[in-house]
């Protein structure tokens, strides 16, 4: 057996999330490829949350309905999941709060009030229980609390540990691989990471699900990474703050969700006409309004496309996962500043705020873009008029530049105008930046695709559904296509993607197929859609049950 | 487009070749031309150089100076320029950022930002062009409109007080509050390099005359009186409030000009400023970062 499945379940509080962080840490250390997805409802204390850890000998990233082992804190976490129970689960829960179950009952309460240990070291009574369940040895078990458990606290959870270590019993024995460990992250820090890469200066923020942890990460890590962060008052000081810092020399990135994107709107459509660039994380979440703001969904597309008032280039890329979240979030800052365009970086609440092994070996590095600076000759011109479209860039304090940058329609040095001629070279200019960058993405990766080339049926999906659509595609031999790209959309190498597609499904976590859309006012045939809206990601075999129906 | 408008090389005199388009009469003159001689005389007399100065305009009337001085400029959008100026002033703080906003601009749209840009002490100025109407969408009320003013959107005029720019900014921890009048130029020239020079946020309401729509010059001539020194201690609170609350925008009172308030604080921007020296590598510290992990 390649591959293993463990739930985890209880109360929030109990700090699901991080046990489940553990437990990728503890297949993580024996070589394995790890993805954990978290479900939890919009609350601080009580409900159910659970922790679904999936770790295999070669890449994911999704998850399966079957557990492996399931580790309960409370009944609802046995009750909640019965489907994912079968003969061969072994159950571990806790006897103090569960009377009756079958599987292996710790008295947590016990344990703890014996080993004076603090409540949260039941995660570390799981964990232990967990390792000997599945053969792993007590040492891998101490090196992976070693690594998570500050060291005022380790003691105790050690301790803990070993109790729910020899509480259990050996029922499998995972392998341990000749793979090195890889560090496990979220979406979110793979994307903060990648546009440090990329250059970034300055992140700015206001908190919202699932974008809030991207602003934490890179807030903890703000003097390693040499970035400032930044919280203001709402998403419109967000924006605003961010044109300003950007307008004033520094690459700056902001994160959001849809209705704290809403706020953003008018300051996108200020980047757009003044020509200042900035980057937008835009984690999708469901809605409509708060909708289910834990979840996820694909429900933003096209209200990113459309964003603003005003017709102006934009580049939106839609990354699978954190090896894409990585390269493209570079690449969307290099870019925006290299076009003087706002870039989007669309992800969801599956991918930024979902778990998995990051190999940065496995990034493409993205291709180095420098933006185009005055060369100090002449007058300056903030807007002057280029072939590209692209104007070079001076900031305010550069000697012998007055830089003027404008909301309304202005000229080549940037004052208003309003004049037919001038309003139209204006319009003209931006359309002639939109296709430099357009033909800028010809060279890269912009649409991708897996999976057997010659099979006759090929599943189109993107953003978050690469992984469930790649893995569920084997059962049928089929091909997967991917848009990384989804403004300017790269019709050329979408139609060589689709050559002799066959039948096509278009799988999609929205209710009204908003990627099909899409191709069709394209010009291109979405074939059927396959769509989830109940707020969860596909798991693998129930995308590959309803794509059966499509393909049958 | 139309190569020959350039906004010039610096030095060249500070007015731009944009067709100036308010209303003969209008108060904005005396705060362009006010503004164009404080940096003038600032750049002289402390050595700024000019191209140190950022303008930034909200939308109305008021914007238009950042077209018409040759100074650089971020011409942004209704209620929002203050962010943006904070942006500007965290990236470089050599510059000196200056938000020329509208009362409707900044006192409805944008007061939000206003307030935090306060409670911050965000090192840049605030001019408020307060004509207490709005102009450019032709004469409805605004937050500074005394109670009965009959606008466009309101003919039976409102019934809501105005609120009191000054004090709302004083709670909010402005370290810096002034107040000036465009007929008293010579005056407003002062607060405004006052205000540029202060370390912090200065805050500047210019009671400004709209010649089209409210034109309060007479009332203005009758009750405006500029504070002579000592008639406020501008680094007391208390004192401050007292002066502020002498007249509140809407009754007949005595309407006191010049600098109410003034005091020193940390300012926002420099607890960032270790970050962004020196700029290593930062695919370096990516590395390092993931290397690293927990």
């Amino acid at each position: 057996m390649g591959e293993y499945s463990v739930i985890i379940g209880g109360k929030a509080g109990e700090g699901i999330n991080t046990a489940g962080l553990s437990i990728a840490g503890l297949f993580s250390r024996l070589g394995y490829h790890t993805y954990m997805y978290f479900d939890y409802p919009s609350l601080i204390r009580g409900g159910h949350n659970f922790a679904i850890i999936r770790a295999s000998d070669r890449t994911i990233g999704a998850h399966r309905t079957p557990a492996d082992v399931l580790l309960a804190f409370d009944r609802n976490s046995i009750e909640n999941h019965r489907e994912r129970l079968h003969a061969g689960t072994t159950v571990i829960y806790d006897a103090s709060q569960v009377v009756r179950a079958e599987g292996y009952g710790l008295p947590l309460d016990g344990i703890l009030d014996e080993e004076k240990a603090p409540p949260i070291t039941k995660n570390s009574a799981m964990l232990g229980a967990l390792a000997r369940v599945a053969g792993i040895g007590r040492g891998v078990l101490e090196d992976v609390l070693r690594a998570a458990v500050p060291a005022k606290h380790l003691e105790a959870n050690l301790r803990v540990a070993g109790r729910g270590y020899d509480a259990a019993g050996e029922v499998f024995i995972v392998e341990p691989l000749d793979a090195p460990p890889l560090p496990v992250l979220t979406g979110n820090e793979a994307a903060g990471l990648g546009l440090v890469h990329g250059g970034l200066d300055s992140y700015v923020a206001y908190p919202m699900t699932p974008s809030s942890s991207l602003l934490h990460f890179l807030a903890n890590h703000a003097e390693d990474l040499a970035v400032r962060v930044i919280h203001p008052e709402n998403e419109i000081g967000v924006i605003q703050m961010a044109l300003g810092l950007a307008y004033a020399g520094e690459k700056t990135a902001v994160g959001t969700s849809g209705g704290g994107f809403c706020l953003m709107t008018e300051g996108l459509s200020l980047a757009g006409m003044s020509e200042i660039p900035v980057t937008i994380v835009m984690g999708q979440r469901p809605g409509p309004s708060t909708g289910t703001p834990t979840y996820t969904a694909q429900g933003d597309l096209h209200f990113v496309l459309n964003a603003g008032q005003g017709e102006f280039p934009r580049l939106v890329v839609a990354p699978g996962d954190l090896e894409e979240a990585y390269a493209w979030s570079a690449t969307a800052l290099m870019l925006s500043w290299r076009y003087q365009v706002p870039a989007i970086v669309l992800t969801d609440k599956t991918l930024a705020e979902g778990a998995f092994s990051f190999d940065i070996g496995a990034v493409t590095a993205p291709p180095d873009h420098e933006p185009v600076l005055w060369d100090g000759a002449g007058e300056y011109r903030r807007y002057a008029r280029t072939e590209s479209g692209v104007s070079p860039l001076a900031f305010p304090g550069r000697d012998g530049a007055v830089v003027k940058a404008s909301s309304y329609a202005h000229d080549e040095a940037g004052f208003t105008t309003e004049t037919v001629k001038g309003v139209t070279a204006l319009q003209e200019k931006m359309l002639d930046k939109g296709e430099s960058l357009r033909a800028e993405l010809a060279t890269y990766p912009a649409v991708k695709t897996y999976g057997t080339w010659n099979s006759g049926t090929t599943i189109v999906c993107w953003g978050s559904q690469k992984w469930a659509c790649i893995e569920a595609a084997e059962e049928f031999g089929a091909r997967v296509v991917q848009p990384l790209v989804l403004a300017p959309f790269p019709a050329r190498q979408w139609k060589e993607a689709m050559i002799g597609a066959g039948r096509v499904a278009c799988v999609e976590n929205n209710a009204t197929g908003q990627l099909a859309r899409l191709l069709r006012q394209q010009g291109f045939d979405p074939g059927r859609s396959v769509l989830k809206y109940d707020g969860r990601p596909f798991a693998v075999d129930e995308l590959a049950v309803r794509l059966g129906e499509v393909f049958a | 487009m139309t190569p020959e408008r350039s906004a010039g090389r610096l030095g060249g005199g500070l007015i731009s070749p944009a067709q100036n388009t308010w209303c003969p009469g209008c108060g904005n003159f005396s705060i362009e031309h006010m503004m164009k001689s404080a940096i003038t005389e600032l750049s002289e007399e402390e050595g700024i150089p000019l191209e140190n100065f950022v303008l930034l305009g909200g939308i109305g009337c008021h914007g238009k100076l950042v077209d018409y001085l040759n100074v650089n400029s971020l011409y942004g959008i209704h209620g929002r320029s203050i962010p943006a100026a904070t942006g500007i002033r965290l990236a470089n703080p050599d510059l000196k950022v200056i938000c020329h906003v509208g009362d409707g601009d900044i006192y409805a749209e944008g007061l939000d930002h206003l307030i935090f840009a306060a409670k911050r002490n965000s090192d840049i100025t605030v001019i408020v062009h307060d004509n207490r109407v709005y102009g450019l969408t032709t004469g409805q009320y605004t937050p500074t409109s005394p109670t009965g003013f009959k606008g466009r959107s309101t003919p039976g005029g409102i019934t809501e007080h105005p609120i009191n720019p000054l004090e709302v900014m004083l709670a909010a921890g402005a370290t810096h509050i002034a107040r000036g009048y465009t007929k008293k130029v010579r005056h407003l020239k002062d607060i405004f390099k006052e205000a540029i020079m202060h370390r912090g946020f200065s805050f500047v309401d210019v009671l400004q005359i709209c010649a089209t729509y409210f034109n309060l010059t007479d009332y203005y001539n009758a009750h405006a009186y500029e504070m002579q020194e000592g008639e406020v201690d501008t680094g007391r609170f208390e004192s401050a409030l007292g002066k502020i609350r002498e007249w509140d925008y809407d009754r007949e009172a005595p309407i006191p000009l010049g600098t109410f308030y003034s005091v020193e604080k940390p300012v926002y921007e420099e607890k960032f400023q270790a970050l962004a020296a020196g700029r290593p590598g930062r695919r370096a510290l990516v590395r390092k970062v993931i290397e690293e992990w927990r």
